[in-house]
């Protein structure tokens, strides 16, 4: 089956710096993977890169077969690190927009969310808290139906309640044809909900596995087992 | 019952446990038809093919069966719910021994203090 993102030997260097070199990965139809890896190990470059954002400096990133561009948008839903709405526009000015937006848009699913974690579609954006915030744009991101949600780090700003539910909302929007690609540190959090890991050190791909793999060979939880691979 | 999920066991492997407990104790009765993947995955927070994969395990030993276009059922033959339970109790009480053994005491005095612990409770 055609992978949904992969890269091939896909480098990217800042100046002064290789943020990443010679990554190779597939992400598979279907599957929900955790990019894990410690702080500056090239996460969020390689999201931006699949996102189109950045451009390669060598090597190359498909989604669905093709190089990131208007396409792949289209069938691509991201959730970047930091907001990037208005905050003068209220919850229901930034639905119509995300509806206008993308074809794949459900207002329906999104109002539901909503309402589930008690969040008022009058409000404007900057009156609500940090965490509300990132609730806001993750449900924004999730009543998409998309192909790949590329998630970078999803659940950093909010608190452990709304992570569980969160995480069943991710769980419970995704399809078989879709897959989701979640990049964070809080691995005890998400390793209940991933099928694959992989491991980012230093720009490059340390490992990649199933999680059970990793529990029945290595009889450690992912978090246990990054806690040794990543020991400062 | 909440899913218990720790420890770094695989986790196809907890949940198949959990199901197996659920059934002994009737939440999923013999011949009783089982709640969707999907839900069931969404109520123990986990990913949805865990939770196929702990159901054709499963469904493997015997425990489950599908049927096609409705679902997938617990067993209706007891004998093998039985022979599971039992399993699962020969499996508590050898690890109780092992802690037993741990503490000192043997069979005997194991044996001993679990009658002296049961009248004073009752």
């Amino acid at each position: 089956m055609e992978p949904i993102l992969e890269c091939r030997n896909l480098t990217k260097t800042y100046p002064g710096k290789m943020a990443l070199c010679g990554v190779s990965l597939t992400v598979a139809k279907g599957r929900i993977v955790g990019l894990l890896g410690p702080n500056g190990s090239g996460k969020s470059t390689l999201i931006k890169l699949a996102n189109g954002l950045l451009t390669p400096t060598g090597g190359e990133l498909l989604i669905g077969g093709k190089a990131p561009g208007s396409e792949s948008k289209k069938i691509v839903s991201y959730l970047p690190e930091r907001t990037y709405l208005n905050d003068w526009m209220t919850v229901r000015a930034l639905v119509d927009f995300f509806a206008d937006f993308y074809a794949d848009f459900s207002k329906e699913k999104a109002y539901d969310m909503l309402q589930r974690l008690n969040i008022s579609a009058g409000s404007r954006l900057k009156t609500l808290s940090k965490g509300t915030k990132e609730k806001v744009q993750l449900i924004l991101v999730m009543s998409r139906e998309a192909s790949l949600y590329l998630l970078d780090e999803p659940i950093g700003g909010v608190d452990p309640a709304a992570r569980d539910y969160i995480l069943n909302t991710i769980i419970s929007n995704y399809t078989e044809n879709a897959s989701v690609v979640i990049s964070t540190h809080l691995i005890s959090d998400v390793e209940k909900i991933l099928d694959d890991v992989i491991f980012l050190s230093m720009g490059t791909v340390a490992l990649t596995s199933t999680v059970d793999d990793i529990r029945e060979k290595k009889n450690k939880s992912v978090d246990e087992l990054f806690r040794e691979v990543f020991k400062c | 019952m909440g899913w218990d999920l720790k420890s770094g066991r695989p986790i196809y492997f907890q949940l198949m446990e959990q199901i197996e407990l659920r059934i002994i104790s009737g939440i999923y009765p013999p011949g009783g038809r089982l709640p969707s993947v999907r839900d069931m995955a969404m109520d123990a927070s986990v990913n949805p093919n865990t939770m196929q994969r702990a159901l054709a395990e499963l469904e493997n030993e015997g425990l489950l069966y599908s049927q096609r276009t409705s679902g997938r059922f617990v067993t209706e033959d007891e004998g093998r719910i039985m022979e599971m339970k039992n399993k699962l109790a020969k499996a508590v009480i050898d690890e109780f021994m092992k802690h037993m053994t741990q503490l000192g005491y043997n069979r005997r005095q194991t044996i001993a203090l679990i009658n002296q612990t049961e009248e004073e409770n009752n």
